[in-house]
């Protein structure tokens, strides 16, 4: 393997795994904000014991967020240097602003929350996991200000061999009004208080089944269920809304999620469809829903929706165009003085579509699995002890809105290939000049030690979950009791 | 107004925050990383070793937001040497960071199952966790002031073991030793009884230590480093490392005193001055190459576009005061005694 496809998978190591434990850091920060503002109104110590039990689970999941997303941040210099350089005016100074408004405030003021305990007032509690709150979902939103122009640049010219901000009004302003992704964001959120929701729902469904501290899982469930029927429903909506915003602005994304290789009108969607990517075309395709591509790209059942094989070529020649490719030049000088060329051409110009195809069905599929899931649980709130089945359902559920954003992603950054910032840059161009054997080392090392801390964390998330809150039954229960006599 | 922010006087005003939040991060994260390093030699027992941590307990986290802030501000306002300093330290970055991840989970892990074997594997872990990341910046930033083998076109033709030269060696024992004894302050400032005491007495002892390599490791930089070129041609600079080595002087008569928070402040500016030393006398050069002058990643060479740098000031000018505002403001609030009593509570680490 080359150093391009080492460096590949390593981002895709590390951004995956630094992913898991985001949205629930977005999600969860939410909840114990909401708890601590209802322990504050209402002087009731079971939210109180609410937000610590969570607030634990909460801290043992930040803890490897934090660290997984520095060494996210220094990936893009140690091996995507060309990027780095490429887009540092506009990408990096949006990294920076996330450290300095947003990321500050979530370190800090966790630390007050938790480590302030018994020495600040309730409301100083209040405020600070608020702070939490607030500034985790502001620093997603930075990040994904930062991924939504290299998905759709915008406010940019190009100077040398650069892109620089065009300017505060006609530049920055563009670059963090950037509708792509706004929406992007959107959906990220979204998808994240799901995950919270359904994590929430799911333990406490789990100790609810075995008739376990009701009162205190009860009131959670009640607080996540609506919660997370909301989100779920939210996102089918806004989902959509991407979905047009991806035909608009990056038609051969869109074309392989749904696998469309000729451009036709009243495209339908097929039930079943394969595609063959090596031939452009679909191995099969069996039960046809009439236009509903194009219905859902733009509204009309009727209209022309552009397939791969036109927009390749298309996107090849307008990148020819901006950036005078040349595809024989090499993208990098390896250490040991080999160039690396690596040429696009129009015809391979598109998406890997059977990941991004199967990434997309997945992400939908399980999206209309929680609207049903998240409705049941909310019908049945009160009556989760007497449905073992919807527990059950509900514990096993846990894992599923973690793939289903994983999906997600892999639809976001899969579909966008080959560009790395788009029709502007090829994902092999953006390459540091080190050597495949370093890459190869470091990659190694990421996936034992992120496979073990991660074995690690899920060990004690579920030891943690368990256990329930504290003062409660069991271990708890004698803690307590020798502390009291 | 528009002369003041040129693009040249952004370069250095950016230069100099660059320097700047580097030794921010030194000063703060340093004292963590002291700790984690003194771990295994003030500790005696469980509780002894559970106060170390908890010294460290709200802060370390926040701390570490400024290496993240220092690494965003290099990839927002010097592009270019971001990409060439990260993708040339390409292995000794990626083994600080894994040191960093295991510096970070220890803190949460540790405490969480019940095993003296869990316990100490983690212990083990937090060592290494603070010592090499100590060790590798010293080496690292050593190297960056004397040049690394970078050419014309940005790639880096040594290897890791080219950084392991007399000077980087030096750089990194100079950098155990400066945080060690920061840690060993902030310790004393922290801890009350036994632990209190052989915190002060490490310190006491550290200290002649770090002066020996205080002073070995500014002759060697006048051996191996042009730094000492822009000291001749402004002597008023020479006032940082003046400023340095005197506070490093007063310390026998904080220690002696028992008047920990100056000492511990003394520390602070001793960092800063070390670390402005080494900055001012990298400029204008971010990446110094040792195979030619020309090929050295410089202010202007790197630099983001007039546009992007006043923005980025802005968001520096208005943000960076406030955080430190309530950093400051976390620390006066949580800088309590670590007592036996609050190992028994449930927030202790």
């Amino acid at each position: 393997m080359d150093v391009i496809v080492l460096s590949r998978l390593q981002f895709a190591v590390a951004v995956f795994f630094h992913f898991i434990f985001v949205p629930l850091t977005l999600g969860l920060s939410v909840f114990l904000a909401v708890v601590e503002t209802l322990y504050v109104r209402t002087g009731n110590e079971q939210y109180e014991r609410m937000a610590r039990f969570w607030g634990k689970l909460f801290l043992l999941n930040f803890t490897l967020g934090v660290v997984t997303g520095i060494t996210l941040e220094f990936q893009f210099g140690t091996n995507w240097s060309r990027y780095s350089e490429y887009v540092g005016d506009i990408f990096g100074s949006l990294l920076a602003i996330e450290a300095t408004l947003a990321f500050f405030l979530e370190s800090t003021f966790i630390a007050v929350w938790h480590f302030g305990r018994g020495r600040i007032s309730k409301k100083l509690s209040l405020f600070s996991i608020w702070a939490v709150a607030f500034a985790g979902n502001l620093s997603a939103l930075w990040i994904i200000l930062a991924n939504g122009w290299m998905q759709h640049p915008v406010g940019h010219e190009i100077v040398g061999n650069r892109a620089v901000i065009a300017g505060f009004r006609e530049g920055f302003l563009k670059v963090v009004s950037n509708g792509f992704a706004w929406t992007m964001y959107c959906h990220t959120l979204l998808g994240a208080w799901l995950l919270s929701g359904f994590f929430l729902m799911g333990i406490s469904a789990w100790h609810l089944a075995r008739g376990n501290e009701k009162d205190f899982f009860g009131k959670s469930f009640r607080l996540a269920s609506p919660f997370t029927l909301i989100a779920a429903v939210l996102l089918l909506v806004q989902g959509h809304i991407n979905g047009v915003v991806v035909a608009k602005h990056q038609p051969a994304k869109f074309a392989a999620m749904e696998s469309h290789w000729e451009t036709s009108a009243a495209v339908p969607m097929y039930l079943f469809v394969w595609p063959d990517q090596e031939n452009r075309r679909n191995a099969f395709e069996l039960l046809p829903i009439p236009g509903l591509v194009s219905l859902l790209a733009f509204g009309d059942i009727g209209i022309e929706v552009k397939g791969l094989n036109e927009i390749a070529p298309m996107d090849f020649a307008e990148f020819q165009a901006k950036t005078n490719y040349d595809p024989q030049k090499p993208v990098a000088i390896l250490p040991d003085g080999s160039p690396l060329i690596r040429p696009l051409t129009p015809e391979n110009a598109m998406p890997p579509v059977l990941l991004t195809f199967l990434s997309f069905r997945l992400m939908v599929g399980l999206g209309f699995f929680f609207i049903l899931l998240s409705t049941l649980a909310c019908i049945y709130r009160e009556k989760i002890a007497e449905k073992p089945w919807l527990a059950r359902l509900l514990i096993w559920n846990i894992p599923l809105p973690y793939i289903a954003l994983m999906a997600g992603w892999a639809v976001a950054e899969a579909g966008r290939q080959p560009w790395l910032v788009y029709k502007l840059m090829t994902t092999s161009q953006g390459i540091s000049s080190v050597p495949a054997s370093s890459v190869g080392i470091s990659l190694l090392a990421f996936i034992l030690v992120y496979g073990f801390l991660g074995a690690v964390d899920i060990y004690l998330l579920r030891k943690f979950a368990i256990q329930g809150p504290a003062g409660g039954a069991g271990e708890n229960a004698q803690r307590t009791f020798s502390a009291n006599f | 107004m528009s002369d003041i922010l040129s693009h040249e006087n952004l370069q250095i005003i950016w230069f100099f925050l660059w320097g700047l939040l580097w030794s921010i991060y030194f000063v703060l994260d340093g004292f963590d990383i002291g700790l984690g390093t003194l771990l295994p030699l003030v500790a005696a027992d469980d509780d002894e070793r559970r106060m170390v941590y908890n010294a460290a307990g709200p802060f370390w986290d926040g701390n570490e937001v400024w290496l993240i802030t220092a690494g965003g501000v290099t990839f927002a306002a010097f592009p270019k040497a971001y990409a060439v300093m990260f993708s040339a330290l390409y292995a000794p970055l990626l083994i600080l960071l894994f040191a960093l991840i295991f510096r970070a989970v220890s803190f949460e892990f540790r405490n969480k199952i019940d095993s003296r074997g869990w316990r100490k594997a983690w212990d083990t872990c937090h060592f290494f966790g603070n010592f090499l990341p100590a060790l590798l910046l010293g080496v690292a930033f050593a190297n960056l002031f004397k040049g690394i083998p970078i050419d014309g076109r940005g790639i880096y033709l040594g290897s890791i073991l080219s950084l392991l030269n007399l000077y980087g060696i030096a750089g990194g024992v100079f950098f155990v030793i400066v945080f060690a004894f920061h840690g060993a302050l902030w310790l004393a400032i922290r801890a009350e009884g036994a632990l209190h005491d052989k915190a002060r007495k490490t310190a006491s002892m550290l200290w002649p230590a770090l002066l020996v390599m205080t002073l070995l490791f500014l002759a060697l930089t006048w051996v191996y480093t042009p730094l000492y070129n822009n000291y001749f041609k402004t002597p008023a600079l020479l006032t940082v490392p003046f400023l340095a080595v005197t506070v490093l002087l007063a310390q026998p008569f904080c220690l002696k005193k028992g008047r920990l928070v100056s000492a511990f402040t003394a520390s602070a500016v001793f960092i800063v001055g070390v670390t402005l030393f080494g900055v001012f006398g990298m400029f204008p050069a971010l990446v110094p190459s040792s195979i030619s002058a020309a090929a050295s990643i410089t202010v202007a060479s790197a630099a983001s576009s007039q546009v992007t740098l006043t923005i980025m000031l802005v968001v520096a000018l208005i943000c960076v005061p406030v955080v430190i505002a309530y950093q400051a403001w976390v620390y006066s609030l949580l800088s309590f005694k670590i007592i036996p009593e609050y190992l028994a509570s449930e927030e202790a680490y």
